[in-house]
């Protein structure tokens, strides 16, 4: 899911957007007909109730970052864009798992869970549900340890992402 | 002074400036209707509702000031979707005010209700619901901001009825406060720099005006900037007359249908100075094969047009009337500073070659040819026989190329037409506009038959309201554009494009429609046709000019193939 070439692709770009009805449906119709590919979205309230935080991850191979920086820009409701190079930046998402547990499997589920830092929420006689916070490749590698066990069902945030301390983080207003 | 909420969006209108609006009532408007009673505003009440966003948009062409235009919800938003595509293609400042059902009714398929901010979204700046009374005046604030300013565009402002009947406190408020809506300021002096560095080493340098520069009012400075530099000007569909056509350095209309020497200029030039223009496909044809030789000096106020097509060598995102100035400014000191840099004789090679191309190359048609009238002739007649200043509107299709071709252009605001969305029917609710803005300038429309079938009703609200209108139809009996493309690229197989001559009577319509209706056959009744035409300024004139049915638009460049694959008159030898 997250091979090299396809990770330099994905940029994450965070947007402050005016809290009103009808902004999410804006910036999706844009990148819809503009032609721009969304790997993922997350969205929600700041501390500032007037704005909310939309963070997208583009595929810059099916437009430049730049174009899709701009036209994004033009939207009235976007306050501010700020790109981040995945490169320069501390990104992660949330997931959320279910896994079956057999008496045979059990100590390695557990190991594995443990290895991954991951945090049991729930529990039952056979089955698991467990949750990760991280980077995405972490997310990648412990959904590919759950695998083997059996998974009922897996959940995942798009993700969100903030600059690394002295890296050069852009944020330019919109408009 | 407590207002309902119809009231406020009135006196919001009469605040800004508007004085005329262009629309129809239905339902869910019904509470505007009523204080447009007691209103300075003049209400033209139009017969469809693309016809009122169309006159809108007529009017914003001609007057440089912003179209109004009122509808109800449902069919009444959805009409005026074309016009609001657009306005949104060509930049033109569009406010349209549309009704929409209750607040507690939205969301429920309520009888006329559609989701109108969210249909239009795509084809406007920006648009708003209402959702309180207390929000009109600051909204209407806010949406003649966006329409006006930047890159021009259509916006909308949809008002439940319930909240036109809620009562406020009516306020105004010069000032709007729109954190994501920055304007671009003044160009970066390096950049400027760069750019003066391009146009002084350059030797075949090409000004490529867009009708960028037209809604930015940058036409004299545009002329200082060819002043200083010498350099040719070529004017896209949409900047017809931003630079006069009788300028010997106007080459005429680059693209698909442009003149020869303005396509291959392009073609052979090592700089490309670009004002509000946005390498449009219809003038770069394939992209690839594009002014393969030349940098580019892109101006826009648009950022997202900077590289959306051609990358640029000096990107300015400004106003182009404020870039053109200090660009011109830039040179004129490095003139001062080294009297040679910008010397005539350095483009003299580059004229020479120019010159040679528009003597081998000029427009041309059959002029003396016997048998069916010529639709060129008739333009040129027009020209000949009309004020220099006469206002020119067209529909879309071959009458419009030709109009464009055989006019000539001299000042910025005198051609109305649509060129990026392509819009059939656009000219005459487009005429109506553009006539009320302007009452003191006579306006023609020239149109096509299959043009003037889809909008034609608007002559009732001309002749009802008044408007003096002129149309010229050209009427070859044909979808005539497509009908060339079938010539052309399907073997001449012919596919539901004839129309008829007769079918309908234009003279007969017209009549119908409260005005007067002629007919001319032959090139010696064009002049006396017009000529009586000019004389009637008490309704609106239709023409039915019967012209050639075969008669095709060149040069032209095929779709999708390179501008050097230009196609010219058959009578012209081509040059390789």
């Amino acid at each position: 899911m997250s091979a090299p070439a396809a990770a330099a692709r994905h940029h994450l770009v965070t947007l402050r957007v005016e809290n009103k009805a009808g902004v999410l449906a804006r910036v999706a119709s844009l990148f819809s007909r503009r032609g721009y590919n969304i790997y993922s979205l997350a969205v929600a309230p700041t501390d500032d109730e007037r704005f909310s935080r939309i963070a997208v991850v583009v595929d810059v191979e099916s437009a430049p970052l730049q174009q899709i920086l701009d036209q994004i820009a033009k939207l009235v409701n976007v306050v501010e864009i700020t790109e981040l190079d995945p490169e320069r930046a501390h990104v992660a998402e949330l997931l959320l798992a279910t896994v079956r547990r057999s008496p045979e499997g059990r100590r390695a589920l557990e190991e594995a869970v443990a290895a991954a830092g991951a945090t049991v929420v729930d529990e039952s006689e056979d089955a698991l549900t467990v949750l990760l916070a991280g980077a995405p490749e972490a997310l990648d590698a412990f959904a590919a340890a759950l695998a083997p066990h059996g998974i009922v069902e897996v959940q995942r945030t798009g993700r969100v992402g903030l600059p690394t301390l002295g890296g050069p983080g852009r944020g330019r207003p919109g408009g | 002074m407590e207002l309902t909420g119809a009231q406020a969006l009135i006196k919001s209108l009469e605040t800004e400036g508007v004085e005329v609006v262009f629309g129809l009532p239905g339902g869910a408007i019904l509470p505007v209707y009523d204080p447009i009673i007691d209103s300075s505003i003049r209400h033209i009440l139009v017969r469809h509702e693309q016809g009122a966003g169309h006159a809108a948009e007529g009017y914003a062409q001609a007057t440089g000031r912003p179209g109004v235009a009122m509808v109800t919800s449902g069919p009444g938003a959805t009409n005026i979707m074309t016009p609001l595509a657009n306005a949104y293609m060509d930049s033109v400042p569009l406010v349209v005010v549309t009704g929409q059902v209750a607040t507690t009714a939205i969301g429920t398929d309520a009888f006329q209700e559609v989701d109108t901010t969210g249909i239009t979204a795509g084809v406007t700046k920006h648009n708003w619901l209402v959702t309180d009374a207390a929000d009109i005046p600051r909204t209407v604030a806010e949406a003649f901001h966006v329409a006006t300013t930047g890159r021009p565009g259509p916006v909308v402002i949809d008002l439940p009825k319930d909240v036109a009947n809620a009562t406020m406190r009516w306020y105004w408020d010069d000032e709007v406060d729109l954190p994501g809506y920055v304007l671009p300021g003044a160009p970066d002096p390096q950049v400027l720099e760069a750019a003066a560095e391009l146009v002084a080493a350059s030797r075949r340098p090409v000004c490529y005006v867009g009708g960028g520069v037209v809604k930015a009012g940058a036409s004299e400075a545009l002329a200082r900037f060819v002043e200083c530099t010498g350099m040719p000007v070529v004017t896209t569909l949409m900047a017809r007359g931003a630079f006069p056509d009788s300028d010997r350095r106007c080459l005429g209309m680059p693209g698909m249908h442009g003149s020869y020497t303005a396509v291959t200029a392009l073609q052979r030039a090592d700089l490309l100075v670009a004002f509000g223009a946005r390498f449009d496909d219809r003038v770069t044809g394939k992209v690839a094969a594009f002014a393969p030789g030349a940098k580019v000096i892109h101006v826009d106020v648009d950022r997202a047009e900077l590289g959306k097509v051609r990358r640029p060598d000096v990107a300015i995102a400004a106003d182009c009337r404020v870039a053109i100035e200090a660009l011109t400014a830039r040179l004129e000191a490095r003139r001062q500073a080294d009297p040679a840099s910008l010397s005539p004789e350095r483009l003299a090679p580059w004229w020479a070659q120019l010159d040679e191309w528009r003597r081998r190359f000029p427009l041309v048609y059959e002029r003396d040819a016997e048998g069916p009238l010529k639709p060129q002739l008739v333009v040129e007649r027009l020209r000949e026989a009309t004020p220099d200043d006469t206002i020119l509107v067209a529909g879309v299709g071959q009458h419009q190329m030709w109009a464009s071709q055989f006019w000539r252009f001299d000042h910025p605001r005198t051609w109305i037409n649509s060129g990026g969305l392509g819009t059939m029917g656009y000219a005459v609710p487009a005429a109506i506009g553009a006539k009320v803005g302007r009452p003191d300038r006579m306006v023609w429309a020239i149109d096509g038959d299959g043009c003037f079938q889809m909008t034609a009703q608007e002559l009732v609200t001309a002749s009802a309201e008044r408007i003096p209108v002129k149309v010229a139809i050209l009427n070859n009996a044909y979808l005539g554009m497509v009908r060339q493309w079938q010539h052309m690229f399907y073997e001449e197989r012919y596919s539901e494009v004839y129309l008829s001559p007769d079918l309908p009577d234009y003279v007969r319509w017209a009549e119908a429609m409260g005005c007067i209706g002629l007919r001319v056959s032959t090139p010696e009744e064009v002049t006396p046709a017009i000529e009586k035409a000019n004389e009637i300024d008490d309704r609106p004139v239709v023409i039915d000019f019967r012209t050639d049915s075969m008669e095709q638009v060149f040069p032209m460049v095929p779709a999708g193939a390179a501008n050097d694959d230009i196609v010219v008159h058959p009578s012209q030898v081509a040059p390789r």
